[in-house]
């Protein structure tokens, strides 16, 4: 596949859904699709029925949180068109009480990948036909792959011999999580004042204690 | 006691594993029954959750790796090549040939390895008892090999972004051939035993029909969706690595049916042979480096490091800190031997991924077990299963 082809998809996408599509780019050779929450449905219909694109696949749904923007969590629908052997990535941006449409009635495969993604994030997809938690356990409370949500978690589960059952106890580490930095530089302390660095200022001859130089 | 003509069968839901040997592991299927007519299928994942995605965010590109054996662990290595692929891209870096030739070796070895273990468990959960005891005879001889490249037989963590991790020992290539060479024969064996089966065709031949349509349209991918028809391979339709440069054939069924997915595996152990058998004698010619030549990202030989400071400094920096991956995201998917194998990678600059998500191939499939196991017995929703070769290690990451 190469780039023409898909920025010309692109751009066709684009002009044939005013309003609905905000954009399309091309990432690392594969092709981005920008759209909003009420264009989602719209243009996922078209990217499947269009006799130029045929994203008869739906592969995956998944979330990216990103907790500094407005609308922290990019919903991304990863296509994939056997007919053109062409891929498409849809995003869609939305925040943790605004719900995304679902697509279930476009492809049956978005109900376990909806439900992931509600699990994993929080993202609420309206008109889902069975919107459970999937992964995580029975009773459990939080999306687990949210940014603020600890990677220890906040409960963990050992077998009480005495109870005779499985119990739910708050985490207890016995070593410190440890997060190193690594994206603080290894750089020469050029401008940091240690005690005595003044006295490199000093032309030579002068001297701090007769006052010929001022401190 | 009741009269007959009065007395109905109540539909009752039935706990179907998660302890039960032809559950593949740990499913939990809640069934609703009416007799023995399955009404609705209602598969609970996640039983072996362990947080992958969450636990990748906060390692090093290098220490991610390992996570990824341990996703499929039936098909180790495929796994990773989805993940090195993926951050090769982001890197802009293309490992040298012989790493490809030898990336593409193991991942057809895996292949192999996968499809005989799921073909004769297959067997073995319709009642075939021998088949899975050859076949986990020829699986030891292969994970010999993922022993003698990475020193584990399982968790091999031998891929590496920027090509693999070591070349293949001395002697390895002609090992392999000689194994190769002898395979045909074991699948003729196994086939032999199964393909004209008449018990073994009662249970598969028409059980879970799945039409082209409905294959595309419920994100069915690999084997499950060629045994529907649909000629999609990714080594043929995107090749990555050097698969362009290998003739192979694509095994597409015609019924959609249990049965046909068999087929379409047997016939892919055999296509994978083949790529071996050409991997090995490309291998011979390709002599050279099996990482790219930049200690910004692959270590340097543990021969430099006793001598030179630079060299253990790069070593030391990469061990500890990782490299730093640029900004960007990417969708790469492989042909893994259960289908397409996803990762959609995200990163932020840093040296650990913003996010990693997986995409498993037997979630979609297990999906599917609830439209293809309707009106089906109990006892065809367990050929089912079998069929579509669920692992769990992957569906529930």
């Amino acid at each position: 596949m190469n780039e023409e082809t898909l920025q010309a998809l692109g751009a066709k996408i684009a002009a044939a859904l005013p309003g609905a599509v905000t954009g399309t780019e091309i990432q690392n050779g594969e092709l981005v699709v920008r759209t909003t929450r009420e264009g989602l449905l719209q243009t996922l219909t078209v990217l499947r029925d269009d006799a130029g694109c045929r994203f008869t696949q739906l592969v995956d749904i998944t979330a990216v949180d990103w907790p500094s923007k407005p609308e922290r969590f990019e919903v991304n629908y990863m296509l994939l068109s056997v007919s053109k052997n062409l891929r498409a990535r849809v995003k869609v941006t939305t925040d943790e009480d605004t719900p995304v449409p679902s697509c279930v009635p476009l492809f049956p495969a978005a109900g376990w990948y909806e439900r992931e993604t509600w699990d994993m994030f929080g993202v609420f997809f309206a008109g889902h036909p069975d919107l459970r938690r999937i992964l995580t356990d029975y009773g459990f409370e939080g999306h687990p792959l949210r940014k603020d949500f600890p990677l220890t978690g906040y409960v963990e589960v050992r077998y009480d011999d005495e109870q005779k059952r499985v119990v739910y106890e708050p985490v207890k580490l016995t070593q410190d999580f440890r997060a190193f930095d690594f994206m603080s530089p290894w750089e020469a302390m050029t401008d940091v004042q240690l005690p005595g660095d003044e006295k490199a200022a000093i032309p030579l001859g002068a001297s701090l204690r007769d006052g010929s130089v001022k401190k | 006691m009741a009269n007959p003509v009065e007395s109905q069968i109540k539909p009752y839901t039935m706990n179907f594993g998660p302890q039960h040997p032809a559950a593949h592991g740990v499913l939990r299927l809640v069934l609703e029954m009416d007799g023995e007519i399955v009404e609705r299928a209602d598969p609970h994942i996640g039983l072996l959750h362990r947080g992958t995605e969450k636990l990748i965010e906060y390692k090093t590109y290098i220490q991610a790796m390992p996570y990824f054996d341990r996703l499929d662990y039936v098909s180790p290595m495929s796994e990773e090549h989805s993940f090195v692929l993926a951050a090769e891209k982001l890197l802009g870096i293309t490992p040298p040939k012989r790493a490809q030739h030898i990336r593409v070796l193991f991942a057809e070895l895996t292949r192999i390895l996968n499809h005989l273990l799921n073909v004769t468990t297959f067997a073995m959960d319709v009642g075939a008892l021998t088949p899975a005891l050859w076949g986990f005879e020829e699986r030891e001889l292969l994970m010999e090999f993922y022993e003698r490249v990475s020193g584990a037989r399982m968790h091999a963590n031998y891929f590496r972004v920027g090509g693999v991790h070591q070349d293949l020992p001395a002697g390895m290539l002609d090992d392999i051939e000689a194994y190769a060479a002898k395979f045909e024969k074991f699948v003729d064996d196994v086939e032999g035993l199964l393909t004209a089966n008449r018990i073994f065709k009662q249970r598969l031949v028409d059980i879970g029909i799945v039409s082209g349509d409905e294959a595309l349209a419920w994100g069915f991918t690999g084997p499950v969706l060629r045994a529907s028809g649909i000629p999609w391979d990714l080594r043929k339709a995107q090749p990555y690595d050097t698969y362009a440069e290998y003739d192979f054939d694509v095994a597409v069924g015609k019924t959609g049916d249990c049965y046909a997915r068999y087929l379409v595996r047997v016939e892919e152990m055999r296509q994978s042979n083949r790529i071996v058998q050409q991997a090995v004698a490309k291998l011979r010619q390709t002599p050279g480096p099996i990482k790219v030549d930049d200690r910004k990202i692959a270590p340097p030989p543990r021969g430099d490091m006793k001598r030179s400071m630079e060299s253990l400094i790069h070593h030391f920096k990469l061990y500890t800190e990782g490299y730093h991956v640029p900004a960007g995201e990417t969708y790469t998917a492989t042909e893994s031997p259960k289908g397409e194998f996803g990762v959609y990678l995200v990163s932020d600059g840093t040296n650990r991924p913003y996010r990693c998500k997986i995409r498993p191939t037997g979630i979609a499939h297990l999906q599917g077990v609830d439209f293809m196991s309707r009106g089906h017995m109990l006892a065809d929703a367990v050929a089912i299963i079998g069929s579509i070769d669920v692992v769990f290690g992957e569906i529930d990451r």
